[in-house]
């Protein structure tokens, strides 16, 4: 071939004889097999997989026990009863029921261990489908209790302002609110601290004290989550209390777990919104000192809007991380759901009451295991919304510079 | 604030000088970057700094409005006369400084806001807020700029959206929204096409009228068709206890024709000839 010609061609002209690597690489144009590139290649593809693979089943898993929650059927007794025998055929699907007890809404009741479709209710005469769900039809005697059959609605589950399951009030609202607080007082303390940080280690700090400061603040993000709770119990708590008083303040209460997870995510803040400022160009921080801009000036009208997006970007992963804290808030900010605002009351968040739930002696199937997973599910939606949020706001404000 | 101060020399205002570098020596921490250079800057005239990469023009230069303060460890040496005050006195403010002798840099660095904006930067720094003014100062600077009847229907659109040359044209409008006495110009054209450059040096033409300018260049041709005075700066070496250390030095500054058509010094003849830089 013309090729290979040419090429021995070149190698009678190297001194010495060709080193043999460089020969295979001339002699022949057709690509050698690179398996070992290919492996890699389909390596780095498998950890991408492994990771997306995660979450999807993470989120099914969710999905499941939580449709479970929301699906599982416990039965009333709805103090209301038939009034006239009913015998074990089919056909005999009028019920005469009684003027006392609850009103039936429930779409399935229950006589004895029979389950009765309601087809229509007319005053006192209810139309049904005799052995619903494959039970069995059998003979039932005026007098007994018809039980009704009650779900979790998504209506009561938002709305409602009391979680106890124990007695069926499925209200998550206070342990939403709960985590909104803690949550909220975190990004109060964090936001300013975790930019000031930022905005000085940028914008003032000479490269020496940044390179400093910067890992010793990411240190702090790095200490076990249980020593920040301690300290928020035995220390941010004591604190509080001597300043606003020891009978307005509760031992256990949001405002202290709160304040010290804003410590925890500050670094976070600092680290990221510091990577931000820092991406700004040189020549835009020229440009408004040429035109007799103070430092400040050029950091709030110049630097800051420029780096807005990849700010935003580091609350909202902030903002997430509070959200999903566990163990400080399961330290110190109480154990029982609460629906409250007053900061200094004792109320448990999502995951503080997910965390004690699941400590104990939880048995499978029971309504506290169901219903874990849907807080678990609120959860998730939750940073879900926050991240789809910010991608908008960050495509929103972007200055691209 | 310099203003209040008792000038100096008032033999340089009525001499025709917006700025005088006597004897300056930059030096970042010990490198002494460039050496006593001594250099009138004449009012209303086109300044070209001309000279091989690493010369120290540019550096000569960011000393005028002291922006090389901004680079830790840069240190100025001699004096440099504005106004009669000497911008390296201990009480003289850098920012103040860079109000009354702006800057446009070699890449286009409009800010990430509207052309609006960019133009009304500056003398929002200084306080001014209603409306109508900003109004006044944006389309005046935009007009002098010769950018106005490109952009005056879209004064919203982002600065970035605009060609290369527009940007720089920005750029230049923003400087001179303050109407500072001298614009100092780092290579303005070096970014851009030929068409660009020529609009340009064209502006700078016509900026003269108000301002004083001082151009840094690479292109001596740009020199030669632009300025009304050339300052030539060359490399020097030394070997001191077997290190080579370099620096900037003024070799030659007089009236452009003079310079590229008669040079006095051998030097600047063979870097005008292309025999070295």
């Amino acid at each position: 071939m013309l090729v290979e010609q040419r090429i021995s061609h070149i190698h009678e002209y190297t001194i010495g004889a060709p080193i043999q690597a460089i020969k295979s690489t001339t002699s022949d144009l057709r690509a050698r097999p690179r398996i070992h590139e290919r492996l890699i290649k389909l390596l780095l593809l498998l950890c991408g997989a492994i990771s997306i693979l995660t979450t999807i089943g993470l989120v099914a898993i969710l999905g499941q026990e939580s449709l479970s929650f929301f699906t599982r059927v416990s039965w009333e007794d709805s103090n209301k009863q038939i009034v006239v025998d009913l015998s074990a055929t089919a056909v005999d699907n009028i019920l005469k029921v009684s003027q006392s007890g609850a009103v039936i809404d429930s779409e399935v009741i229950r006589l004895d261990d029979e389950e009765l479709r309601v087809i229509s209710i007319e005053g006192d005469t209810i139309t049904v489908e005799r052995g619903y769900n494959n039970t069995e039809i059998a003979p039932h005697r005026a007098g007994i209790d018809i039980y009704t059959a009650d779900t979790v609605s998504l209506i009561e589950f938002f709305t409602g302002t009391e979680w106890s399951p124990q007695v069926g009030k499925f209200g998550v609202l206070p342990l939403v609110n709960a985590t909104l607080m803690t949550s909220f007082i975190a990004m109060l303390v964090a936001i300013p601290l975790g930019m000031g940080a930022a905005i000085y280690m940028s914008e003032y700090a000479r490269p020496k004290v940044r390179a400093v400061i910067k890992p010793v603040l990411e240190i702090l993000a790095g200490i076990p989550t249980v020593v920040f709770g301690f300290f928020a119990l035995t220390f941010m708590t004591p604190l509080l209390r001597s300043i606003f008083g020891i009978h307005n303040v509760e031992i256990f209460n949001t405002a202290s777990a709160g304040i010290v997870v804003g410590l925890l995510i500050t670094p976070l803040i600092s680290s990221m919104a510091e990577d931000a400022l820092s991406a700004v160009p040189q020549s835009l921080r020229e440009a408004s000192y040429g035109l007799g801009a103070t430092r400040l000036e050029t950091t709030i009208k110049v630097v800051l809007p420029a780096a807005t997006s990849g700010i935003i970007a580091a609350f909202i992963v902030a903002i997430s991380r509070a959200i999903g804290e566990t163990m400080i808030v399961a330290i110190a900010a109480g154990s029982g759901p609460n629906f409250t605002f007053n900061p200094f009351a004792a109320a448990e968040t999502m995951t503080g009451h997910i965390a004690r739930i699941s400590g104990g002696d939880l048995s499978y199937d029971s309504i506290d295991y169901n219903s874990i997973f849907a807080i678990g599910m609120t959860l998730f939606m939750m940073t879900f919304a926050l991240n789809m949020f910010s991608r908008r706001v960050i495509a929103r404000f972007r200055e691209q510079y | 604030m310099a203003a209040v101060q008792k000038p100096l020399n008032p033999k340089s205002v009525v001499t025709g000088l917006a700025v005088e570098l006597r004897n300056v020596s930059v030096f970042y921490s010990d490198y002494r970057a460039v050496a006593n250079v001594s250099l009138p800057i004449r009012r209303n005239k086109i300044t070209a700094f001309i000279g091989p990469s690493g010369c120290g023009k540019s550096t000569v230069l960011r000393s005028i409005n002291r922006m090389n303060d901004l680079v830790s460890g840069a240190r100025v040496e001699g004096e440099i006369i504005y106004n009669g005050h000497n911008l390296y006195a201990p009480h003289v403010d850098p920012v103040e400084v860079r109000r009354r002798i702006g800057m446009v840099f070699q890449k286009p660095n409009p800010f990430p806001k509207s052309i609006f904006d960019n133009v009304a930067y500056a003398p929002r720094l200084l306080g001014i807020r209603d409306r109508n003014t900003l109004m006044q100062i944006v389309e005046r600077s935009l007009r002098q700029a010769a950018l106005w009847d490109e952009v005056k229907s879209d004064l919203n659109k982002s600065g970035l959206a605009l060609s290369g040359g527009q940007q720089q044209r920005l750029c230049i409008a923003r400087a001179i929204a303050v109407e500072p006495d001298v614009i100092l110009m780092d290579e303005p054209a070096s970014a851009l096409d030929p068409i660009a450059t020529q609009r340009i040096e064209e502006l700078m033409r016509e900026l003269q009228e108000h301002y004083t300018i001082v151009i840094v260049t690479h292109n001596m041709q740009q020199a030669q068709r632009v300025s009304d005075y050339t300052a030539f700066f060359n490399i020097r070496k030394a070997v001191q206890n077997g290190v080579e250390t370099r620096w900037g030095e003024l070799v030659e500054y007089g009236e452009t024709a003079q310079v590229f058509n008669a040079p006095r010094q051998e030097e600047t003849a063979d870097y005008i000839a292309g025999r070295f830089g």
